[in-house]
């Protein structure tokens, strides 16, 4: 017994004081010491897939390219009204087709190459290339033959309505004068890249090249790539070389991936975040009661909806679309598990966006669906079979699911059972439209009803419903475009969208709220419908 | 060195002694007079009955929701307080414990099966066979398991009886290789060495003198197995893998507490307090019964 | 000694082979692409995309490149991080998982075997039921709820320790380390008291007591040995053990670990990551079973003589 309690004191007093010892004092935290330094600290969510602007797709990356590219227009983080990017001022023709960009002289790229009209030429090109596998090259389709270069139908860029007309003179001309084009071009999947950098690395379509990395990567925009370690952060410095070097306040921005969200949140209040991405929703009233000043909620452009596969009885019946729809009380909803934070939505856009009202067709009625349901042949719920509801692991999707679950069980009598499925596979199911109902959203790419509408056309790609209807594509495709003014425009629309919500081959459920937490020492980031952020307009401003 | 009085002692004692007990009548006593295990046993048997006469006496339905009310902390309406849904969470632990204890056993009855007799045969046989065994068992572990378990789930829908198997599949390496060390040692013991001389066949001597003596192991490997599969479940169920709502088990309702561990602590206390109560009976009668049924720690 | 080493290791070949083989067809059987993403994936891109990565070849032939491309170390390109090798992936959040883990063992060990040694020496006793009932809540806490558990004392209650990252801050190695390690000090606790007590009974402790050894020497060399057998015996399961929990404990406190890289990569469908992790996983288990049987061997005298023949 000797032995052991005196070697077993020696080991408990060793470990103690190797516990203590590698205790660290009070020190600065991360974030103060980011206000002295100028550096942001920023939570981003999940890891970046890449740094390539025309491979990427996700939020996370945007953000980080935001800081790294510039296109040819920015936009004002107030008001999101297009501003000069490299383009220091345009003009559009009378038709509204053509489109001629006078580039800025000084915009330089990272290594100081001036950026040119033809790097521009060529990065479309680069982008529309079908080798490459662009999941966004239909952003350029309003461009003339830019859907035929990008389908293989023609190898000839020349055909494509891009034109250099001089070294710092870029024309572009669309198929129809599409109003929103200009916000297009502050889409990373339209930003430039270095021709020399990324094809020094191998061929341009190759995705797998390492020039968007550490090291190499060459971009214009106003900060540029310092480090990159994989699963714990990204940094960014500010760029000398950028055309407009002295308007950036901040000195460095480190992206940190946090998709834990709770985890996220600790860091913040351990003052290792100036910002984070999302905050979970148990924190939000707690926030919301004992600091508010801390959290941010803002309307964002997105639509939180149920897609029903409208190919599989007994959903091909519309009836049942509807009285499922008009089960659910998106008040209660909302206002419970969703903490009040977020509006109940009735249609696909949302409402005010850019002026434009959704028609409002239903409410929750659950007497009417009951009708509605028994109308279609299952009084009571009777005989109707139960039925799964798809969504992607996450928190907040479930207990949305959960709570809609017994809405349908408790008011239509019908079984409903969960099935969640990790990120890939839940996409999968949805492209092979292997669901009965499935959880989505959708946030706008650019801030008009079109980037909402143009889902839904028969056998568009984000059409997994089965929806098809000969007069909604002709509205979306042919004559909206064509109209001749915002008004003809959005009362088009608003047919194509009553159509849409009377067919109800989704099921809205509410309009998309950002939601951050902010260090007060966080300056120049205002709220935009967009969640959109540009960095030269912030800076940090420690508190007294 | 005996003298003449310790002999004479020993005959007084022989005399006195009560007919050779079985080891199992034997360990009985011992069990009995073990008062954590007989605890725990009485805990279980709690646990088991209050599992099988739930729907008869939980006060509420598991998944109504009453979803004005939200959470709550413990009140006279709700002994243990109610989740974000509003649902009552005393029923819903009654609820959670019929599952978690359902796969407990039944999967871990699976490994132990498995387990066991692939572990015996190997340790026993030794040589090539005991090398080609275990390198499957080597095998096997390599494989990702993550990856196995999401295959099946995703291939053969959700559902209790795919997880029960899939879990206890993955179980039974470890118990494979800690009997097969157990039996292997066991195997050099010189009593096998008699048994076997005196014409006795592999099973008999598997049956009647290895696996007694591994049993103690067994026993106490299986009382960690269950807290494992338990957990393992609550781990899978965490992922969106196993046990999909509304139902649960006490491994979802804790990685929910978890989650709102902060703002409504009661929503993780009690079913953790569940699920480490279970445990902890399980394993003091896990270990009495290994003290009990051990000969060679009898008194002598 | 050296035969039987060398035999296991040849044997281990054939093993990794298998699990190369097996894994790279069940992956590939999984539904769920690489590329799904919510944009929509037209014909012509995915056709691209496919070809970029070899996947328009029939698989067998798949299979043959990506066997003559590990023969040369290259593990390909992760699908799921472009421009990035697996190899480059793994090697990155491998030191930090090993660190991860050997931190973690060493507590396990430590904690676990001094408790489980100290337990038996008394059994049934105060000095058994307290480090034993200990080591239970080691065993019943999910290292999801250990993990906020201790954030919440330590990090953000006192302040003590760092919430989140590895060798950022001072002190942020320790919460992970016991948060991984702690489950397995309550094995290791148990199994160590379980097989000191059965050696404690053997006679030939007896024996050495009767020699007239005082009690930490018979404890130290001949107890111990036996007692610990168990505990090596279940080094080897631990060990792989260790990279599943590492992925929770690695989420938990955002630890860029080679365990949260290996879900990911399943949750991803990154089949090469997937392939790169589960030949390093499996090469590693083996050669740490391997490990695990030569020390019980040399442990335990009487399984050495069987390597004599």
């Amino acid at each position: 017994m000797i032995f052991k309690c005196k070697s077993l004191k020696k080991l408990v007093l060793l470990f103690s004081l190797g516990l203590l010892a590698a205790c660290g004092g009070a020190q600065e935290s991360r974030v103060e010491q980011g206000n002295r330094d100028g550096v942001l600290h920023f939570g981003n969510g999940s890891e970046p897939q890449g740094l390539d602007p025309h491979i990427v797709t996700g939020v996370p990356e945007h953000h980080i390219i935001q800081a790294l590219f510039e296109g040819l227009v920015v936009k004002n983080p107030h008001n999101l009204e297009v501003e000069a990017g490299v383009a220091e001022s345009w003009e559009i023709s009378d038709d509204g087709k053509i489109y001629t960009f006078q580039l800025r002289t000084d915009a330089r790229w990272s290594n100081g190459d001036p950026v040119t009209a033809e790097d521009f030429r060529w990065s479309w090109q680069r982008a529309l290339t079908p080798a490459l596998g662009s999941l966004y090259n239909y952003m350029y389709f309003p461009i003339v033959n830019a859907e035929a270069f990008a389908n293989g139908e023609t190898t000839d860029f020349d055909q494509v309505g891009v034109r250099v007309l001089g070294e710092h003179t870029l024309q572009v001309e669309l198929r129809d004068p599409t109003p929103y084009i200009l916000q297009l071009f502050d889409h990373y999947s339209t930003f430039p890249v270095h021709r020399a950098t990324v094809e020094s690395f191998g061929d341009p379509s190759n995705r797998l090249t390492r020039w968007a990395r550490e090291g190499n990567l060459v971009g214009n925009g106003a900060f540029q790539l310092t480090e990159w370690v994989v699963n714990s952060h990204i940094r960014v410095e500010k760029s000398p070389v950028y055309w407009d070097a002295e308007k950036i306040q901040l000195n460095a921005i480190v992206f940190y991936p946090t998709e834990n969200l709770v985890t996220e949140e600790r860091m913040f209040r351990d003052g290792q975040l100036h910002f984070t991405g999302d905050v979970p929703l148990d924190k939000v009233p707690v926030y919301l009661r004992d600091e508010p000043h801390l959290i941010e909620i803002n309307p964002y452009l997105g639509t939180y909806y149920y897609m029903v596969n409208t190919t599989r009885p007994p959903f091909d019946d519309v009836r049942v679309r509807r009285a499922l729809a008009m089960a659910v009380d998106r008040d209660l909803l909302v206002s419970t598990v969703l903490e009040g934070i977020v509006d109940p939505a009735y249609a696909i856009v949302p409402p005010g966006t850019l002026g434009y009202e959704p028609p409002r067709l239903f409410n929750y009625d659950p007497d009417a669906a009951r009708a509605l349901l028994a109308e279609a042949g299952y009084p009571g719920g009777e005989g109707f079979p139960a039925f799964n509801i798809l969504y992607n692991t996450q928190e907040s999707h479930r207990k949305i699911a959960e709570a809609v679950q017994q809405m349908w069980n408790k008011t239509l009598n019908v079984g409903v059972n969960l099935v969640n499925q990790e990120w890939q596979v839940y996409l999968d199911s949805q492209q092979n439209m292997n669901y009965d109902v499935s959880r989505r959203g959708w946030i706008g790419d650019y801030v008009d009803p079109n980037s909402f509408l143009d889902m839904f056309i028969t056998g568009g790609g984000n059409n997994k419903t089965g929806f098809a209807n000969a007069r909604y594509d002709q509205i979306v495709l042919r004559d909206a475009p064509a109209a001749l003014d915002r008004e003809e425009r959005y009362r088009l629309f608003h047919e194509a969208e009553t159509i849409l919500i009377d067919q109800m081959p989704i099921i809205p459920f509410y309009t998309y709220k950002s939601k951050h937490l902010r260090h007060p020492s966080l300056r120049g980031m205002p709220a935009n419908i967009m969640d959109y952020f540009n960095y030269k307009y912030v800076y940090l401003q420690a508190e007294e | 060195m005996s003298t003449l009085k310790n002999s004479t002692l020993l005959i007084a004692d022989v005399e006195a002694f009560p007919k050779g007990v079985s080891l199992w009548q034997d360990g009985w006593t011992r069990l009995r007079k073990n008062r954590l295990a007989m605890l725990g046993f009485f805990f279980l048997a709690l646990i088991m009955f209050l599992a099988l006469i739930t729907p008869w006496i939980a006060p509420y339905g598991y998944e109504e929701q009453n979803l004005r009310l939200g959470a709550t902390p413990p009140s006279a309406a709700h002994w243990l307080g109610t989740d974000n849904f509003g649902r009552d969470m005393l029923t819903r632990i009654l609820y959670g414990g019929r599952v978690s204890l359902m796969v407990g056993f039944i999967a871990t009855a699976v490994a132990l099966l498995i387990g066991v007799t692939y572990g015996a045969i190997a340790g026993y046989v030794g040589g090539r066979v005991d090398a080609v065994m275990m390198r499957l068992v080597d095998i096997l572990y390599a494989l990702p398991f993550m990856i196995f378990i999401i295959l099946l789930m995703v291939v053969f829908g959700r559902n209790l009886l795919l997880l029960f198997l899939a879990i206890g599949a993955v179980e039974w390496l470890t118990m494979a290789r800690i009997v097969r060390g157990q039996v292997q040692s066991l195997r050099q013991q010189e009593y096998i060495e008699a048994a076997i001389s005196i014409g006795l066949g592999p099973g008999a001597i598997i049956r009647k003198h290895v696996l007694p003596n591994v049993l103690g192991p067994i026993i106490v490997y299986t009382t960690l197995t269950i807290p494992n599969v338990m957990l393992l479940e609550a781990f899978l169920s965490f992922l969106g893998l196993g046990i999909q709502p509304p139902e649960s088990s006490w491994g979802v309702l804790i990685s929910y507490g978890v989650e709102s561990m902060e703002e409504y602590p009661w929503l993780l206390i009690f079913p953790g307090l569940a699920l480490a109560m279970t445990l902890f009976a399980l394993n003091f009668l896990g270990d009495g019964l290994r003290d009990a049924l051990d000969p060679r720690t009898s008194k002598d | 000694m050296w035969r039987f080493i060398g035999l296991r290791t040849l044997q281990a070949i054939p093993v990794i082979l298998v699990v190369i083989t097996v894994t790279f067809f069940l992956v590939r059987a999984a539904p769920g692409g690489p590329f799904s993403s919510e944009k929509a994936v037209s014909p012509q891109v995915k056709a691209a995309l496919e070809a970029q990565y070899n996947l328009d070849q029939p698989v067998l032939q798949q299979y043959f490149t990506y066997l003559s491309d590990l023969a040369r170390g290259d593990m390909g390109p992760s699908f799921r991080y472009p421009g990035r090798d697996v190899s480059e992936l793994i090697l990155q959040g491998l030191p930090i998982t090993a660190e991860l883990g050997l931190y973690a063992l060493l507590v396990a060990l430590v904690i676990g075997t001094l408790a489980g040694v100290f337990a038996a020496l008394k059994p049934n006793t105060l000095q058994d039921y307290i480090p034993m009932s200990l080591s239970m809540v080691g065993i019943c806490m999910p290292s999801f709820l250990l993990g906020p558990l201790l954030v919440l004392i330590f990090g953000i209650g006192l302040g003590w320790l760092p919430v989140s990252g590895w060798g950022n801050a001072a002190g942020d190695k320790i919460l992970p380390s016991l948060t991984l390690g702690a489950g397995y000090a309550a094995y290791i606790a148990r199994l160590s008291r379980s097989g000191m007590l059965e050696v404690l009974s053997q006679d030939y402790l007896r024996t050495a007591r009767a020699k007239g050894l005082p009690e930490h020497v018979v404890i130290a060399k001949h107890a111990l040995r036996g007692g610990l057998l168990p505990v090596i015996s279940f080094l080897g399961p631990a060990f792989a053990g260790l990279l599943s929990g590492s992925f929770v404990v690695e989420t938990i406190f955002q630890i860029p670990g080679l365990g949260r890289f290996y879900v990911q990569a399943a949750f991803n469908r990154d089949y090469t990551m997937i392939l790169g992790t589960t030949v390093f996983l499996a090469s590693l288990i083996v050669v740490f079973n391997l490990l695990s049987d030569v020390v019980a061997a040399w442990l335990n005298p009487r399984l050495r003589y069987q390597f004599r023949k």
